[in-house]
């Protein structure tokens, strides 16, 4: 990289944001400790399905460094797992979600005329739909009805493939329309007038020369919406909606929290606290982000 | 200004109609039917049995007249039967309606109580000790899982203390207006502290953006007070934006409460809507869907209509 680039730049003021280098190495621990679990788990001599009805809600030990669960699982272990489930969720979304985002506010933005207006007044209405109770609503189809074959759905990653595809489908709509304003802001310039004079077909001029033009709020608003996408999930999976168990999510670990509460509230605690860091970091993160690669814009909203 | 809110409330009704159908469409991709759930209490019932239910409710045609005949229906004021509540839709909603809204205000008004003058301090010293506090305070509120901040408040004040309820609207067998409002507390804490984050951050950036307007500095120095210019000419300018996000929030409130009333057990809305979805109550789960969507809508058109009667610059161009 040279220096006095717009990216060295960059690099500089993202630096000197301390929350959001904190919060960097935040999640690569975090991150890092979940994609690691069968190693710690081996190095604990620990398994993570393992159920013990003699040791239920045990307090922590040597066997098991942050007690067991009400079946007697260990926390830790589950936490990693639950780790790996959470992040690959909330990534997983978010990348989806900011894909549909960008083809939709490319199209309009590049094209204009009817089909702008059509697809934001569909933007508009999915924005100004009641979220959560959708969401639950869209959990609760069952695929079945969908004509999805029996065999896909027993798989345990059918759940999560469920709780992926429907937030996304409601999840595009910031990255639609940071990326529809950027577009227009582009496509008069002269490096994109220039691209139409040597013949360049329109999925050209949008992918090669307006996409690159694009990225920085594309990039921003993603990691802003991974810590909003862990949140619902977390949500649906507490409410039973999510991720299914025996998979654990941090979400689907408090399910049973709220019966527990007398008898063991410690169980409560850690999968939550996970929760509210992992969150916390990538919305520190897209801020320092959005201050690195965007310093003129507005401060950013983020909507839970 | 006056065509382009009426073009707004024209896209709410065409959002409305297209809802009503798509969530029409979803109630029919739960899982089981209404004659499922009528064969599953009452083991009298043959297939046979259920094929005539099926044609006597009107069950086995297309999902287009089925729709009409449900819209029909509503429109003659017939929203049907609750089958978890054996009443009508309209009586098993009444009261829950009630609990929300109470449920709401009082978060609402404890949110901004809170958020708007932290906010607006926060914006006098941008850079500040206090400012950085503030704002960590905000990261920390939107980055907060509600049903966890539901949970750690019971384990707190209900389980280790035990000062204060852990879940329902009154003690069982009734109580006072202090027991009422002891139930109250917790959950109308949990929701505040949810969107204090929210409003802190736009109070905050509003006035900052206020602030370094030119006639900021030209009542200053005309020689007015740094107080009056702040509480007379900023803060009445930087809660333009503020209006219109509480107006954007009252619809998303009214089933963004779903989780928290769930979490404490409190008879509102949301947690109608969560237990209808679950209960396979087709009728009351619809109609309180739709009243959601409507109530979204609506607080959209208002955000709309806001910005335009607080902010006469919208209005003549």
């Amino acid at each position: 990289m040279k220096r006095g680039s717009p990216l060295a730049a960059a690099l500089r003021r993202f630096r000197r944001n301390r929350w959001a280098v904190a919060s960097l190495i935040a999640l690569a621990v975090i991150a890092a400790a979940a994609a690691a679990a069968p190693l710690i788990e081996a190095m604990l001599g620990i398994d993570p399905e393992a159920v013990d009805l003699l040791a239920r809600n045990a307090p922590p030990s040597v066997a098991h460094p942050l007690g067991t669960d009400e079946l007697g699982r260990d926390v830790l272990a589950r936490l990693l797992r639950g780790g790996q489930i959470s992040l690959a969720v909330g990534l997983a979304t978010a990348v989806i979600a900011a894909v549909i985002g960008t083809i939709i506010g490319l199209l309009a933005g590049y094209y204009g005329g009817p089909l702008d207006a059509l697809l934001m007044r569909l933007t508009d209405g999915v924005i100004a739909l009641p979220l959560l109770p959708l969401l639950i609503v869209l959990a609760a189809v069952d695929p079945s009805k969908l004509g999805l074959a029996p065999e896909v759905l027993q798989s345990p990653l059918a759940g999560v493939g469920r709780i992926v595809v429907i937030i996304a489908l409601i999840g595009w709509t910031t990255v639609a329309r940071l990326v529809r304003a950027a577009t227009l802001a582009v496509r008069s310039r002269e490096f994109v007038r220039a691209a139409v004079a040597v013949g360049a077909g329109p999925a050209r001029i949008m992918l090669r020369h307006i996409l690159p033009n694009v990225a920085s709020p594309i990039i921003v608003a993603t990691t802003l919406s991974v810590g909003n996408i862990i949140l619902l999930e977390s949500a649906l999976s507490f409410l039973g909606l999510g991720v299914q168990p025996p998979l654990p999510s941090w979400g689907n670990m408090l399910t049973g929290a709220l019966e527990l509460i007398w008898s063991a509230p410690a169980l409560a605690v850690w999968p939550g606290a996970l929760i509210f860091l992992t969150v916390l970091a990538f919305n520190f993160l897209g801020d320092g982000l959005q201050d690195a690669l965007d310093p003129k814009a507005e401060t950013m909203q983020v909507r839970a | 200004m006056m065509r382009h809110l009426l073009s707004r409330l024209g896209q709410a009704v065409v959002v409305m109609i297209v809802m009503s159908f798509v969530i029409y469409g979803l109630m029919g991709l739960m899982p089981g039917d209404p004659i499922d759930v009528m064969i599953a209490t009452n083991p009298n019932l043959t297939a046979a049995d259920a094929e005539r239910l099926r044609a006597l409710h009107g069950l086995d045609q297309p999902l287009l007249e089925r729709y009409w005949n449900w819209l029909s229906a509503v429109a003659g004021g017939d929203l049907g039967y609750s089958r978890l509540f054996g009443r009508p839709v309209l009586e098993v909603m009444a009261a829950p309606l009630g609990n929300t809204a109470l449920l709401m205000s009082l978060s609402l008004l404890m949110a901004l109580a809170v958020a708007l003058p932290l906010g607006a301090a926060a914006a006098l010293r941008p850079n500040s000790i206090f400012d950085r506090l503030v704002n960590l305070l905000a990261f920390a509120g939107i980055s907060m899982p509600v049903f966890w901040l539901a949970l750690m408040l019971i384990i707190v004040f209900a389980v280790m203390l035990g000062v204060l309820p852990a879940g329902g609207v009154q003690t069982v067998g009734g109580g006072d207006l202090v027991d009422r409002a002891r139930h109250l507390v917790l959950p109308v804490a949990t929701l505040s502290a949810a969107s204090i984050g929210q409003y802190v951050r736009h109070m905050r950036a509003a006035m900052i953006e206020t602030l370094r307007n030119d006639y900021i500095r030209t009542a200053r120095a005309k020689g007015a007070g740094w107080v009056r210019v702040v509480t007379r000419h900023a803060l009445r300018n930087a809660l333009i934006p503020v209006v219109t996000i509480l107006a954007l929030d009252v619809g998303t409130l009214f089933s963004g409460a779903l989780i928290t009333e769930t979490v404490f057990a409190y008879p509102g809305m949301g947690k109608l809507i969560f237990d209808s979805i679950m209960g396979s109550d087709f009728n009351l789960a619809l109609t309180a869907l739709l009243l959601a969507t409507g109530l979204t809508l609506l607080g959209n058109l208002l955000a709309d209509a806001a910005y335009v009667w607080l902010d006469p610059r919208t209005a003549r161009r």
